[in-house]
């Protein structure tokens, strides 16, 4: 795989060299990158230290951006540099992983490096398609417009997102799940209500609950209440049928153990079903937190006030501000990742003990 | 079997009691509003009941409503007609479908990069995590609108939006599956002499088949969500998300509640027939029920 990466890399660096000579027309930036990326091939012969690609990636990007042509498609030699710089990068990801497998890196650190790498190679690799090849920004904005459309509409991002995540998203959150967790120790204790409704449960969890908006924007109105409410719905199954599985986790013995000193249900249940019930709980909650701030964004599909993150994006498409969609998911996206990372920020505090935190792969 | 049943059954009369009890409840005001404008007093507590399950947009429609309007727009009505939500429904569940034909095989596919490739598993995995804190409602309509540009409409986006939304439960689940064979079973592939493509097809992948399956029910039931979820921003093509976005538009509650409960029976039979894939291939495979 190394061998074939860097033959890759190396080759169409050569081959780009070739080309832009033979055409007279590249940028000096793109022939240092070109004619340093031909020489690495003498790795065949006598192999290069690490940083060497690592350098060769950043500088090729750099170059990449620098030299983009300001309108009309861009010529071969480009394209080439293109494929080398992504395959640099991605022969630099592959090294760093054996060395960090094979024990010459530290894992903590290079472990956050690589994904890192891909991501912006990702975004590099998106800016020079669409404004190499020209594509409409109709279609698809560059990122680097969606970032200057986000830094020029700060203000109605604040408002959006206030309005569907602080407004929406958070209490509805907080009331399905906190609604799911003490239903499942409600029905817990009831043998014959925990027969009937598990199944209508899982059932419940398989279906379109998102197809509930319309009728919850006609009971509770246009604002966050109908959107909270929607929250509401989906994640109440999730956290219902974690929490009642959690509760069974804690084993036999564990129970008998507590009723050789006699306590009574509550103290069992406190101190220790639920926190045995800890790691499916926050199972649901890492669940729901993407999903609640998904189903507020469809809510707002079925009619909103005149703000929101739904609100913007439906009526941006229909306006064709693709850029300003585009940074309406941009906020959604990083909003929903560092709600995500929160969860399970605290569900490693609180589930210290648990394998699967232990292993160190949440 | 009574005992599972009973419970089950005693659960669905006391829902369907109080959503009789809440149409009273919501209805009630309109209803009112209806009766002093006939100048109809003192209506007895049975008749004014049985007139808030009989609006003809109520707020919240009475159970024999909603199953009433899927008979008359299923059974009851030419299959072709674009008024029949059996047509609504095949538009759904073809694209749900092809999403998750789609999803699963991206699904497998990544998985089995990610277990193959220690780069692909450290670079890929968060992001494919990150990618479904996006929510996909706000890139479905960019999706639509882009691939009409290029001439794709109809049933690839939604498929493709399908995809989305359910190659991630199927990676999760199927990197999860193809690596809980142990070091004792893989050292005794090693001294079998197998080779890595051996021990992927002998060892990996029937291993990995619970995982696939319950990964599969999952996904089935999101990309139906993800069908639902396109069609709402495209309005033209049909299908059963376009009868929600319309019943909300014109404040007909008894359309967005069939169309619902069609939706939720559909999920439910797909997610059944998985389930009776699953009970297939485990006694294929010789495990015991």
């Amino acid at each position: 795989m190394q061998k074939l990466l860097a033959s890759v890399a190396g080759g169409s660096a050569a081959l780009g060299l070739v080309l832009s000579l033979t055409s007279l027309s590249a940028a000096p930036l793109l022939l240092i990158f070109f004619i340093a990326g031909a020489l690495t091939l003498i790795r065949f012969k006598k192999p290069l230290p690490i940083w060497v690609d690592g350098v060769l990636m950043v500088f090729g990007a750099y170059a990449l951006i620098a030299s983009l042509p300001a309108e009309g498609t861009m010529p071969g030699h480009h394209w080439l540099a293109l494929i080398s710089a992504w395959a640099f990068s991605w022969l630099f990801v592959e090294e760093l992983s054996t060395a960090i497998r094979l024990g010459k890196l530290p894992h903590t650190g290079t472990g956050l490096v690589i994904p890192t790498i891909f991501g912006l190679a990702l975004l590099i690799v998106w800016e020079v398609i669409t404004r190499g090849a020209g594509v409409p920004p109709v279609l698809l904005p560059s990122p680097s417009a969606i970032a200057a459309r986000m830094a020029a509409e700060t203000y109605i991002l604040t408002q959006d997102f206030i309005q569907t995540f602080i407004k929406s998203v958070l209490p509805g959150y907080a009331i399905g799940c906190l609604a799911g967790l003490l239903v499942a120790i409600a029905v817990d204790r009831s043998p014959f209500l925990k027969a009937g409704i598990m199944p209508i449960g899982n059932f419940m969890s398989a279906l379109p609950i998102i197809g509930i908006a319309p009728i919850m924007v006609m009971w509770f109105g246009f604002d966050w209440q109908s959107k909270a409410a929607v929250v509401v719905a989906m994640t109440f199954f999730p956290m219902l049928i974690n929490t009642v599985a959690g509760l069974n986790a804690a084993s036999s013995i564990e129970r008998d153990l507590m009723h050789t000193y006699a306590a009574n249900y509550w103290q069992t249940l406190m101190k220790l079903r639920l926190p045995a019930a800890g790691p499916f709980i926050f199972n649901a909650l890492k669940i729901n937190s993407t999903l609640a701030l998904i189903g507020a964004i469809v809510a707002e599909f079925f009619g909103t006030p005149v703000v929101g993150m739904g609100f913007r994006i439906s009526t941006g498409v229909g306006r064709l501000a693709i850029d300003l969609v585009w940074a309406e998911i941009a906020v959604a996206a990083v909003a929903g990742s560092a709600f995500y990372g929160v969860i399970a920020l605290i569900e490693r505090g609180v589930t210290f003990w648990h394998p699967s935190v232990r292993g160190g792969r949440a | 079997m009574l005992n599972r049943i009973l419970p089950v059954l005693t659960i669905l009369i006391a829902i369907v009691a109080f959503w009789y009890a809440m149409a009273i409840h919501m209805n009630a005001p309109w209803q009112n509003t209806l009766n002093t404008r006939a100048n109809l007093e003192n209506v007895p507590v049975t008749e004014f009941a049985q007139q808030t399950w009989a609006q003809a947009k109520p707020v919240l429609p009475a159970p024999h409503q909603v199953f009433s309007e899927i008979w008359s727009a299923t059974v009851a009505m030419d299959l072709t007609s674009k008024r029949s939500l059996a047509y609504h429904s095949w538009i759904t569940l073809s694209a749900t479908l092809l999403g998750f034909a789609f999803g699963t095989v991206l699904g497998v596919l990544l998985a089995v990069a990610i277990i193959h490739n220690d780069a692909t598993d450290r670079s890929l995995m968060p992001w494919i995590i990150a990618s479904q804190t996006i929510p996909i409602l706000a890139v479905a309509p960019m999706i639509v609108v882009g691939l009409g540009a290029v001439g794709l409409t109809g049933m690839i986006p939604k498929a493709l939006i399908s995809m989305y939304l359910s190659f991630f439960p199927v990676v999760v689940g199927m990197v999860k599956g193809l690596r809980s064979p142990e070091n004792i079973q893989l050292d005794l592939m090693r001294t079998y002499d197998a080779n890595s493509w051996q021990v992927f097809w002998k060892l990996r992948w029937p291993a990995a088949m619970p995982f696939l399956f319950a990964s599969m029910k999952v996904g089935i039931a999101i990309s139906l969500i993800g069908a639902v979820v396109a069609e709402l921003s495209n309005a033209a093509g049909g299908g059963l998300g376009v009868r929600l976005l319309t019943g909300s538009y014109n404040g007909q509650t008894v359309q967005i509640w069939a169309a619902l409960f069609l939706a939720a029976g559909i999920a439910a039979v797909l997610v059944a027939l998985v389930g009776s894939a699953e009970k297939y291939v485990n006694a294929r495979m010789g495990a015991r029920a």
